[in-house]
């Protein structure tokens, strides 16, 4: 109702009001070079809910949407040159879609008064919102990705994964290494071995690491990968007959095109996730009369309910939702940055507010704060079935270990807080 | 068998395995700097543009579709037939020519004469030029590939089982070998065997050399430069055929199939510029060098992901004693 009224009152206060400029959302993408291949598919789900929502609803609260690309090529400098060359176009909350870009971004947001959001990457002690003051990540990052892996094998043990053996193959980067610390003491927790083998980029030849799988048995492997380093490793535990049930990728090693290439070798296949799979929910019926059959999808059409296409149009739902937020805190239709990161830091998403959105149970539900960037790290599996070639969740969105997860977020940004001169943000 | 020797033997057996899909990659930049003197930085790119065209073709998949419907409003993207693998290999190679006789054409042509700098660049530009080219062609989406003889015989993916038990029931321990690594050998082996033959006794084949060995010579016993120049940038767009397949195979067909040619750098470095057999033992050495340093040291003591880095100084060692690298041609300069 609360919500309900808001709007309304937004809607009554952008009839009164004189015409106004566009709500800004610049796409960092990556339609180019080795990793085009999944930065194309989100990058098409970001722009077209927006696309959507202007032809649908007439924006948000009656202010258009605008999407401004700038090519990053998933390189660090040229994504800083993209933030730089789209900072002064009104925008309202960066992507930045790589976790090398989110670093030099941190600092330079947080000095523009640019909200950030790194949707399941990125800096993942930034979840504490007291010190990363326009950094957010909800609804999960890295570390609520291996918390939420292990609690899944977990279940698959009937609750002890004492003697067990489990490897995490990553790529040798800062966003492979992003899990080693929390699974180290989830070893300890547990009780279970842990091996970790990294790949370096870009990961096509992985003949030792896999041989190295072989000869350890691990019980189960965990995988931090992308772009090819992602199709070589599943092709090549297939080689080694390593069974495909047991072998798990976080959310940036689980699309279709991970899988495909190894086709029907790549069954049972899991990846973690943070929001639903398929196209079987309301809102595509809508991208699909609004904007693909209107001629105005970003790309080619052929992409929705794919998993990167998914979390694109996820990732901006929430950017819409905040900006919702932001409109009904600040009674202003045409919000600037600095309040579109407070719509952020309020930002409740709820099951209603989902299945109103027409994405019932597509996403877990979770409240931002203050204090809390981060969400509240819900995680869930799904699993490929190569003879249908789709991804099905199979278990629900579940909490990750935040006993384990807080005190390493507190250490971390308590670090970066002291090495940046930071004080408290709440 | 002692446990530890079974996994050095098949460390170094799979070593060798990957040493070949370096040479395959490496092979194409001998050809042309053999012949041209040209450091061909696009190799890498044309093994992507050559997998790319050859799944576009299998998969009857319209050109510059985007393009096409971005301009005239129609919504073409398939013709709606597949292509025999054979024939599509078949009709990649006569693309790959074309892509040669346009790269002579339109660049080196008119660049005869200049430092191997200018030339270099020039394959700088022409590697995105063609990568460009590429996405716009057949689009930027990961494709699975598939070279099949008949339905059901394709290229063989996965341990090989007969190996695997036979040496498990002679040694106690049943080797890895990978079926595609060994197809990638016979085909290395009959590659390398014809591109020799080719040079040594067919008439192309000694004006190649003769262009080789001399410009200015051959030209002046009437050896076609524009003509050689061609051949060989087909028989390197050839090479990158067989590479981009390969590697393609494994990882499906992606732009990062380009970074390969990071691969064959080290390769070439210690095999020489200018030497086919030193391509193939230059590949050899550095993938059993590389696979046998993280088994035996990267991974137990340093961490592990070492073979990048060990390849590149492994061959910056070579270079220390043998800069013109293993089976290169020595050049001696007076001023």
């Amino acid at each position: 109702m609360k919500y309900k009224l808001g709007t309304m009152a937004v809607a009554a206060m952008m009839a009164a009001s004189p015409v106004m400029a566009d709500l800004v959302f610049p796409s960092l993408s990556y339609r180019t070079g080795p990793y085009a291949a999944g930065g194309i598919p989100f990058a098409d789900g970001y722009a077209d809910y927006f696309t959507m929502l202007n032809a649908r609803d007439g924006g948000i609260g009656g202010v258009m949407t605008k999407v401004i690309e700038c090519e990053t090529g998933y390189n660090t400098e040229k994504g800083v040159e993209c933030y730089e060359s789209t900072k002064g176009e009104g925008s309202l909350v960066y992507q930045p879609l790589s976790t090398g870009i989110t670093y030099q971004l941190i600092p330079k947001t947080t000095a523009d008064n640019i909200p950030m959001h790194t949707m399941g990457y990125g800096r993942t002690s930034a979840a504490n919102g007291d010190v990363f003051s326009h950094t957010f990540n909800y609804p999960a990052n890295y570390w609520n990705g291996a918390s939420g892996a292990i609690n899944y094998l977990l279940g698959e043990n009937g609750g002890s994964l004492e003697g067990k053996k489990i490897a995490l193959v990553y790529h040798n980067s800062a966003y492979g290494k992003e899990p080693i610390r929390t699974l180290q003491e989830l070893s300890k927790k547990h009780g279970f071995e842990f091996k970790e083998v990294p790949v370096d980029h870009p990961g096509q030849e992985q003949k030792s690491q896999w041989l190295q799988i072989r000869r350890d048995k691990p019980d189960y492997v965990i995988m931090y990968g992308w772009g090819v380093m992602n199709q070589v490793a599943i092709q090549e535990a297939a080689n080694i007959r390593f069974p495909m049930e047991n072998f798990i990728g976080v959310w940036w090693s689980g699309s279709e095109n991970d899988v495909l290439a190894a086709g029907d070798a790549a069954n049972g296949y899991k990846a973690l996730t943070f929001h639903g799979v398929g196209s079987d929910f309301p809102v595509f019926d809508d991208i699909k009369t609004h904007v693909t059959d209107a001629g105005n999808a970003a790309g080619a059409g052929d992409q929705i309910g794919t998993v990167l296409y998914n979390r694109g149009m996820y990732a901006a739902m929430l950017a819409a939702e905040a900006v919702k937020t932001a409109q009904e805190i600040h009674g202003v239709a045409d919000i600037n940055a600095a309040q579109m990161r407070d719509g952020m830091e309020a930002l409740e998403i709820t099951e209603e507010k989902m299945a109103a959105l027409g994405l019932p149970n597509f996403g877990p539900s979770f409240k931002v704060s203050c204090q809390n960037h981060g969400g509240d790290g819900l995680v869930g599996v799904t699993q490929w079935d190569a003879s249908s070639k789709t991804w099905s969740l199979i278990s629900d969105f579940a909490p990750s270990d935040m006993d384990v997860i807080g005190p390493l977020i507190e250490e971390d940004s308590a670090a970066y807080a002291a090495e940046n001169n930071i004080e408290s943000n709440c | 068998m002692n446990e530890q020797l079974a996994y050095t033997i098949e460390v170094f057996a799979n070593g060798l395995m990957a040493g070949v899909l370096y040479a395959l990659v490496a092979l194409g930049f001998v050809l042309i700097y053999k012949a041209s003197g040209i450091f061909n930085y696009a190799q890498g790119v044309m093994a992507l543009f050559a997998a790319m065209t050859l799944v576009g073709i299998q998969n009857g998949q319209v050109p510059f579709a985007h393009l096409i419907n971005a301009i005239f409003g129609t919504d073409v993207h398939k013709f709606g037939w597949h292509v025999h693998s054979f024939l599509a290999i078949a009709l990649t190679v006569l693309v790959m020519i074309a892509l040669a006789w346009m790269v002579q054409r339109f660049v080196f042509r008119h660049l005869v004469g200049q430092e191997p700098i200018i030339l270099f660049m020039a394959t700088i530009g022409l590697a995105y030029f063609l990568e460009g080219v590429a996405d716009l062609m057949w689009g930027s989406e990961l494709k699975a590939l598939n070279v099949c003889a008949s339905e059901g015989a394709c290229l063989p993916q996965g341990m090989n089982v007969w190996l695997e038990g036979t040496t498990y029931e002679a040694l106690g321990y049943g080797f890895f070998i990978d079926n595609l690594d060994i197809v990638a050998s016979i085909v290395a082996v009959i590659l390398v065997a014809g591109l020799v033959i080719f040079a040594q006794y067919t008439k192309q084949g000694r004006a190649m050399r003769a262009v080789a060995d001399d410009h200015q010579a051959a030209l002046s016993v009437g050896v076609s430069l524009n003509f050689i120049w061609v051949l060989v940038w087909s028989l390197a767009g050839f090479v990158a055929l067989v590479a981009g397949i390969m590697w393609g195979a494994k990882s499906g067909v992606q732009f990062s199939l380009s970074l390969i040619a990071l691969k064959a750098l080290p390769v070439l470095m210690l095999g020489g510029f200018t030497s086919i057999p030193g391509a193939i033992v230059g590949g050899l050495i550095i993938g059993v060098g590389e696979k046998l340093f993280e088994f035996l040291i990267g991974a137990p003591f340093l961490g592990g992901a070492t073979e990048n880095w060990f390849a590149y100084m492994l061959a910056l060692l070579f270079l220390v004693f043998r800069p013109q690298g293993l089976f290169g041609e020595k050049i001696i300069e007076r001023v």
